[in-house]
């Protein structure tokens, strides 16, 4: 075990190159929603259980079922009002189970990316052939569905090991949503050197930390995604920032939920002129042609400095 | 270290679910429903009558609301007896004045112990619906079937005894069931199950004893789930249930009728600083004009004749 997760130097948030989105727009702006499948009677993983009843524990898994039968529609219906392609964080077997809700998203040329199997697969206690046999799975299942290659990672259930990371850039991945320590993309650092990017994902505007975790109402969610774009399109006049939504069908898409949610995506694409409203992937690949290089000599100089 | 072979093959992975009980369904690509004088939303107010005895009986975990402390634990089964005792009263005064109907998922047990009580729930024409002996009752995962069966026949035995009519509805205690209960529901007579939270209208489910269906018996405005467990406040609460009913409005108007069901708690919605909430609420649902208040067995009636 590391002491240090070892996938990037310690770079502080100040006196970076400028990022300037396309368009010399200040903060790139996306929606992940998870379109996720739990298994009513997933195996064991030694090191997590996926429902705390024993099975058929109906109540969790119902829950979140909401999300294909009811709340996926209206949250696409709602993005399709401001124009927002979604960017999936797909549990990649709901191209089997529900190809209806995937040729939608795909019809939108909405994002797909991978978030594993089922979201009652784990990846802790996988070999590396294991791990990689996950990511082969999840090209070519998205890649048949939808003639995608995906190039983009968020672990099922955020469970990692130490190769995860290693194993995205060999799978020329272009970036990972697994890492929470910044509001700008940044390079990785990765065994065979090839490129890899740091997605911002916020875990803290997620609507699964709101709701469940902080329970909150969908009013202070509201209110606290509004705050959250304040902040981060004053930044990005210095350095282009980005600000994602995470979000979950079965959570966003509640009747009490929607409401409050339509006047975010009001406000948020309301600011024409400073706002990408993107994709993940679209993000990644700018941030690697066009800042990659410049973020890597300056965190490059931050370490010599700091030595 | 790896994870067995088995961990990474799927057996389910195909079309719809993982599970033989229901179909997959888009709720906006069904049949529409048609409540009476063309009303928007059917208003379902369920109010729970649930025992908990002062001794727990320890399956694998005890139901929500149940003793806390080591016994005999006061606090929480007087706590619940205001329920019963005064909070319900509260509730049926503000039912009565806007005329609205109600249904009850109620313990055996309670109709047994306080005939009072049940005489104020029959004169108010409220719905029973089965929900258990009593909160020691509960269905789980592995538990012997026969056991089971026998715990299904004395509720519903119990009930009809006390009440005169049996169940067509059923509840159960803590929101459990074993891999078993829809069958024995079934077989028992029950038409229709509360248990699911994964549609915002019925759907029809199968067992190898006849069908039952799924009534949208959610947690999402459940007073206890939002005050109690996300410790939000009665404002909070008001506001959502209100967004809730505008956006399932609207979608009454363009996919036909849609349900707000609302379920209270006597111990909480009727304590005296929260009952205000309940009737603001409802006063300003009712003024639309556009809700039809119903049972449960009442909403299944129309919607079974929906073309």
């Amino acid at each position: 075990m590391k002491y240090d997760p070892g996938l990037y130097d310690y770079w502080p948030y100040q006196n970076r190159p400028k990022i300037v989105w396309p368009g010399a727009k200040k903060v790139a702006f996306w929606v992940a929603p998870n379109i996720e499948f739990y298994e009513l009677n997933p195996p064991a993983n030694p090191q997590r259980k996926s429902w705390p009843r024993p099975y058929p524990d109906i109540t969790p898994y119902s829950y979140r079922d909401h999300g294909n039968r009811v709340g996926h529609w209206r949250l696409m219906e709602m993005m399709d009002e401001f124009g927002v392609r979604g960017s999936i964080s797909l549990s990649v077997a709901m191209c089997q189970h529900h190809p209806e809700i995937i040729e939608a998203c795909a019809a939108r040329k909405w994002e797909f990316f991978s978030h594993g199997i089922y979201n009652t697969r784990y990846i802790y206690g996988m070999d590396r052939a294991q791990e990689q046999s996950i990511l082969t799975d999840s090209i070519k299942t998205v890649e048949k569905a939808t003639g995608q290659r995906i190039r983009g990672y968020l672990a099922p259930a955020l469970t990692h090991t130490e190769h995860t990371i290693d194993l995205l850039a060999e799978n020329d991945f272009w970036y990972s949503c697994d890492l929470f320590q910044d509001d700008q993309p940044q390079p990785l650092k990765t065994k065979n050197g090839k490129k890899l990017v740091s997605m911002p994902y916020s875990l803290e505007v997620n609507d699964h930390y709101a709701f469940n975790v902080y329970g909150q109402s969908a009013r202070q969610y509201a209110d606290l995604l509004k705050r959250q774009f304040d902040t981060l399109l004053e930044e990005g006049e210095t350095s282009g920032t980005v600000m994602c939504i995470p979000l979950h069908a079965y959570l966003i898409g509640r009747a009490h939920r929607m409401g409050p949610f339509r006047e975010v995506l009001d406000y948020i694409t309301g600011h024409k002129d400073d706002v990408w409203v993107t994709t993940a992937a679209e993000i990644a690949e700018f941030y690697l042609n066009t800042c990659y290089d410049d973020a890597l000599k300056s965190i490059e100089a931050a370490q010599k400095e700091a030595s | 270290m790896s994870l067995p072979e088995d961990y990474l093959k799927y057996p389910h992975r195909s079309h719809g679910m993982d599970h033989q009980l229901y179909d997959w369904s888009n709720l906006f690509n069904r049949r529409p429903v048609t409540w009476p004088d063309d009303k928007s939303v059917a208003l379902w107010i369920t109010v729970a009558l649930e025992y908990f005895p002062l001794t727990p009986n320890d399956g694998p975990f005890r139901a929500p609301g149940h003793m806390v402390t080591p016994y005999p634990d006061y606090r929480t089964y007087t706590t619940r007896d205001y329920g019963n005792r005064v909070g319900v009263f509260r509730i049926m005064k503000v039912l009565d004045v806007l005329g609205l109907k109600a249904s009850t998922p109620m313990s055996a047990k309670t109709a047994e112990r306080y005939p009072a009580l049940l005489k104020a729930v029959l004169d108010r024409d409220w719905e029973i619906i089965g929900h258990g002996v009593d909160m020691n009752n509960i269905h789980y995962g592995g538990m012997d079937a026969e056991k089971e069966a026998q715990q299904i026949e004395d509720a519903l035995v119990m009930l009809e005894k006390h009440t005169g009519t049996k169940p067509a509805g059923w509840f159960s205690p803590a929101r459990s069931e074993s891999e078993n209960t829809l069958k024995l529901l079934a077989e028992h007579g029950v038409s229709y199950v509360c248990d699911w939270v994964n549609d915002d209208m019925p759907y029809e489910m199968s067992t190898e004893s006849g069908a039952i269906t799924a009534m949208p018996h959610t947690m999402e405005l459940d007073d206890r789930q939002l005050m109690i467990t996300l410790g939000q406040n009665e404002d909070t609460y008001q506001e959502q249930i209100l967004a809730a009913f505008d956006l399932l409005r609207s979608e009454g108007k363009s996919y036909g009728g849609r349900i707000l069901h609302l379920s209270l708690t006597p111990y909480v919605i009727g304590q005296p600083f929260r009952i205000h909430a309940l009737r603001a609420v409802l006063e300003k649902i009712m003024a639309t004009d556009d809700v039809w208040s119903a049972t449960g067995g009442e909403i299944l009636e129309v919607w079974r004749q929906r073309k």
